[in-house]
């Protein structure tokens, strides 16, 4: 009897803060499979600080949830010189602070003017202020910033705006102190910080002045996991709401279960297999040491040919992913180049086979294509050994070149390893990735000639080594073109250059892969609209727009805690009881011995 | 000088030496301390003494093992102990620097990933990291950075070694220390009990449930409890968001979250000190001295906790020290699954990058850490056995 009061009071004490806590509906838990490092906007840099950074501070201006274009932010509107090189920025009137002060101009000219003087303020978002000439603030209610060169992402500055009263006097910025709620808890966003669990949680509670409205949650909470399964496991018993980051059989397993809803959207990550075409650094000095065979525009048309980014997408994928074309993904529709029917290389083996055979490659007695000079055709594939997409492409991709007669020795390596090889340009076909911005300049940064990397081989940003004047004049042109409609056709017909020379071939476009419980949250803001992603967006609007559902769950929730409180019991009391009579029954045994 | 030879062979080599137990074991023969003096009427028990001390040097043969030795030879025991342990560990700083030297990846690559940066911004992370200075220039500096108690400054996160390592370290020491002492106790109660029973059929059971058990892969059995235990614990990290401020509700939290990854860790881990145990015991088992104890007419069980498990416990104390460096080294999985914010997760993350000053501050850190259980071992066993004394 005592053994069960003692059990049943040891299994009910630590249970109740689970039962209680999922009982509030209007709490909204994020499952994060990412890392967090700082709080300081200035110096985070994982993209789940990043994150934070979103949902504490309001921006200049943002993507908007609806199609991704630039939305007033702390901006109320903007205006550019004829030149390019002013733009006037007007700030919204009746915006507050958390700690009550107003937000002015002063604000957003302290935050790139600091940017601008202190290293350390650059560690995070740099890139956007490198071109800045000048940043002021005329008067309360203007922002004026003049460029060197005529700068096109000016309208989707990712920069978080801090207070100017509360950083002005922070002397140093890597500081530990400026992760502190005194320093990072005064904000404008939606959500505000309030507690900071290093390596566990973050907690933020809803901005009830927020300028757009107050959220319709509470409280907010980003809660890290280190295992994507086991955060898949919090999600199916409640203790998450929304998780992303899944692996197709994740995602596949979580649709049959009840109370989840799963959201596939398009994603912002390009696949690519980079072909090395005699890549050269930044300086014009061959680098590397890919196969010269590879020099050959025809072979590299024929590889291209030869590989079905269809199948890729069905069956490595699982269909989460959509056929590769440019190197903006469609989720940024109105940068996304779709080729004409001319420019299309369409997946035909035998279409490779004649390409390869007019060029001179004949096939040898081992089905393996030998060139003119008396090298056979064999490349070396190279891949991260840890992902299954790599895996399983390199698979396909080796049987498809087969099949024309090439022969492919796969190198699945490390991802440090894989970075070294291509960063040197020791790779003949190597598989990459990047994640794109909504601005299209990044993903065309990825070819241009600057982005090689030097003569010591450092400071090299490019994906495919590419370097071709066609290419550099559009993507010079787009840069200073603010027509969006012209910028867009530049950008594209960037694309197109791109993709004449086949130094890559983009396999596909990854679905972002998301759950959320149903039971709890009716509906989330996702971006783009209808089809987009509730987490990870560029702003805010998933989790500002989360609607939580009429809590009737509750009542199922907490009977079956007590259900399992009562199992806990139960066991407890076998095993105690167990426990003490095999003492026993050791006992006797020992003293019958 | 002569003495030197004698000594027995250092703990390391030792526990190896003892999992299989069962023949070549003869310095546990040697009645201890307990025994000695209590007379010896049995003349084959007699002559097992003399071999197994003929065994030994004929001079510490004639010390009493029982006298503390002048104060002279401790601390230079002691004192040389501790300079092999503070060798090992300018070692492993020298190692450590080098060694992950020669791990591919570029740190500042992987930083600016996925993020639009130009080559200027590059070179300016490059120049605030340090890496763009010479590799020795780069090892003077850490190195006086480390006598300073300076580890450096995480590349990805832009915080400093030291309190990183700093705030990791409690909830490693939390879970490793946790499972280690249950782990020992289960592991020493399971194999007293089936060692002094041998082949009986509690023997068998829990012999066999203990080597599969120590089989299972742990993050397997993490996620597999996870999954069986339907919410009713935790799932990540040491502390919940929602609970109430407070001495008593926190520590309960921690506690309720430390459940499952420390029984994890346990239900792996006591198997090695249960079979130690257990053939150590049998090692024992026909020792002479315990026909005397039975003679005298003691109870069996008294003749178990008095004479054979002192004298048995020995390879296991070694053991629960050795074992100490892999038991940290097992918690990096069962730290993965339950999202624990210890110091293997930090070893985890900083793989990737690579991190190179947090690579190295808890290689130190854990390097230091198996040093010291080490030096500790071998201080203790000074205490724990008398014949580690004479020699």
């Amino acid at each position: 009897m005592v053994a069960v009061l003692a059990a049943s009071a040891v299994a009910t004490v630590p249970f109740v803060p689970v039962a209680a806590a999922q009982q509030q509906g209007k709490v909204l838990r994020v499952a994060l499979t990412t890392g967090i490092d700082h709080l300081n906007p200035f110096t985070a840099q994982l993209a789940a600080s990043t994150q934070v950074g979103r949902f504490n501070y309001e921006f200049l201006t943002l993507p908007s949830a609806e199609d991704t274009q630039p939305t007033g932010g702390v901006a109320e509107s903007w205006k550019t010189s004829d030149d390019k090189l002013t733009w006037t920025f007007t700030i919204r009137q009746g915006m507050k602070w958390s700690d009550g002060k107003p937000v002015t101009a002063q604000d957003p000219a302290y935050t790139f003017q600091r940017m601008l003087d202190d290293e350390n303020a650059r560690t995070a978002n740099g890139s956007y202020v490198t071109n800045f000439a000048s940043v002021s603030a005329p008067d309360d209610k203007t922002l004026v910033i003049k460029t060197k060169a005529p700068q096109s992402s000016m309208t989707s500055l990712d920069v978080p705006i801090v207070p100017k009263h509360i950083w002005e006097p922070i002397k140093d910025l890597n500081a530990p102190s400026t992760d502190e709620m005194a320093v990072v808890g005064v904000g404008s966003g939606p959500y505000l910080l309030t507690e900071y669990k290093k390596n566990e949680f973050v907690k933020f509670k809803a901005n009830k002045d927020y300028w757009r409205g107050a959220p319709k949650v509470d409280e907010l909470q980003l809660l890290q996991f280190k295992d994507a399964e086991a955060a898949v496991n919090a999600l199916k018993q409640g203790e998450v709401d929304v998780i992303n980051r899944l692996t197709p059989t994740q995602f596949d397993a979580l649709k049959g279960e009840k109370n989840i809803t799963t959201n596939k959207a398009p994603g912002r990550r390009y696949n690519e297999l980079i072909i090395n075409f005699g890549v050269k650094n930044v300086l014009d000095q061959p680098i590397g040491d890919g196969n010269p065979i590879l020099k050959d525009v025809r072979v590299r048309k024929a590889i291209a040919q030869a590989i079905d980014t269809e199948t890729i997408v069905q069956k490595v994928m699982n269909g989460y992913g959509q056929p590769g074309t440019g190197v903006v993904p469609p989720i940024y529709k109105a940068y996304t180049w779709t080729p004409s029917d001319a420019e299309k290389v369409k997946f035909d083996i035998a279409a490779a086979n004649a390409t390869l055979d007019q060029a001179g490659y004949a096939k040898g007695a081992d089905g393996i294509r030998v060139a003119p000079g008396g090298a056979k055709l064999e490349f070396r594939l190279a891949g991260h050994a840890n992902r299954p997409f790599d895996q399983r492409t390199a698979q396909f991709v080796s049987g498809w070149l087969k099949d024309i007669g090439i022969g492919v020795k796969q190198e699945l390596v490390s991802d440090d390893e894989l970075d070294d090889r291509t960063t040197a340009g020791n790779y003949d076909l190597a598989i990459s990735g990047y994640g794109t911005s909504p601005d299209p300049d990044y993903a065309l940064s990825l070819n241009t000639c600057a982005g090689r990397p030097n003569a010591e081989g450092n400071g090299g940003s490019s994906s495919t080594f590419f370097c071709d004047p066609r290419y550099e004049d559009l993507y010079k042109k787009q840069l200073t073109e603010f027509d969006p409609a012209k910028r867009a056709e530049l950008v594209k017909q960037a694309q197109a250059v791109l993709a004449g020379e086949y130094v890559d071939v983009i396999l596909d476009y990854d679905n972002v892969l998301e759950a959320y419980r149903s039971d709890k949250f009716s509906s989330f803001t996702k971006q783009p609209q209808p089809d987009g992603a509730i987490l990870e967006q560029s702003g805010y609007w998933g989790v500002y727009g989360a609607t939580p559902a009429d809590s009737a769950a509750g009542a199922e929730e907490s009977g079956n805690t007590g259900l399992w409180i009562g199992i806990g019991a139960v066991v407890l009391v076998v095993l105690v009881g167990g426990g003490v009579l095999l003492g026993r029954r050791g006992k006797s045994a020992d003293d019958r011995e | 000088m002569k003495r030197e030879s004698a000594r027995p062979k250092a703990p390391l080599s030792r526990w190896q030496g003892a999992l299989p137990a069962h023949g070549d074991r003869d310095d546990l023969v040697v009645p201890c301390r307990r025994d000695r003096g209590r007379g010896f009427t049995d003349k084959r028990q007699r002559t097992a003494l003399t071999e197994a001390l003929s065994s030994l040097d004929q001079t510490p043969a004639l010390v009493d093992p029982d006298e503390r030795r002048g104060g002279t030879g401790t601390a230079r025991f002691v004192l040389s102990k501790i300079g092999g342990a503070l060798a090992s560990l300018a070692l492993v700083v020298v190692l450590g620097f080098f060694l992950f030297r020669t791990l591919p990846g570029d740190p500042v690559r992987f930083m600016v990933r996925d993020r639009p940066t130009d080559p200027k911004m590059m070179a300016e992370l490059r120049e605030q990291m340090g890496v763009d200075k010479p590799l020795l220039r780069q090892f003077w500096d850490y190195v006086v950075g480390l006598l300073q108690g300076d580890m450096g400054v995480s590349y990805l996160q832009r915080r400093p070694v030291f309190d990183m390592v700093g705030e990791r370290l409690w909830p490693t020491i939390l879970l490793v220390g946790s499972a280690t002492v249950l782990a020992v106790l289960l592991g020493l109660w399971l194999g007293v009990r089936a060692g002094w029973r041998r082949g009986s059929r509690f023997d068998k059971v829990q012999t066999g449930l203990a080597l599969t058990l120590w089989s299972v892969p742990q993050f397997w059995l993490g996620l597999m409890l996870l999954v069986a235990s339907n919410g009713l614990f935790p799932s990540r990290g040491m502390h919940s968001p929602d609970v109430e401020p407070g001495f008593f509700s926190e520590g309960l939290d921690v506690l309720h979250h430390l459940v499952l990854p420390c029984v994890t860790l346990l239900v792996v881990f006591y198997a090695q000190y249960m079979l130690v145990m257990r053939s150590s015991l049998i090692g024992e088992m026909n020792s002479d001295y315990l026909t005397t104890a039975r003679a005298k007419g003691l109870r069996d069980d008294l003749v178990r906790k008095r004479h054979a498990v002192p004298n048995a416990l020995l390879p296991t104390v070694t053991l629960v020290f050795m074992q100490f460096g892999m038991v940290v080294s097992g918690a990096v999985s069962v730290e993965a699954v339950f999202s624990w914010p210890g110091l293997g997760q930090l070893l985890y993350e900083a793989l990737r990058g690579p991190d190179l000053p947090v690579l190295q501050g808890v290689f130190v850190t854990l390097a230091g850490a198996v040093v010291l259980m080490n030096l500790l071992a071998e201080l203790l066993y000074r205490v724990l056995d008398p014949r580690v004394r004479t020699a």
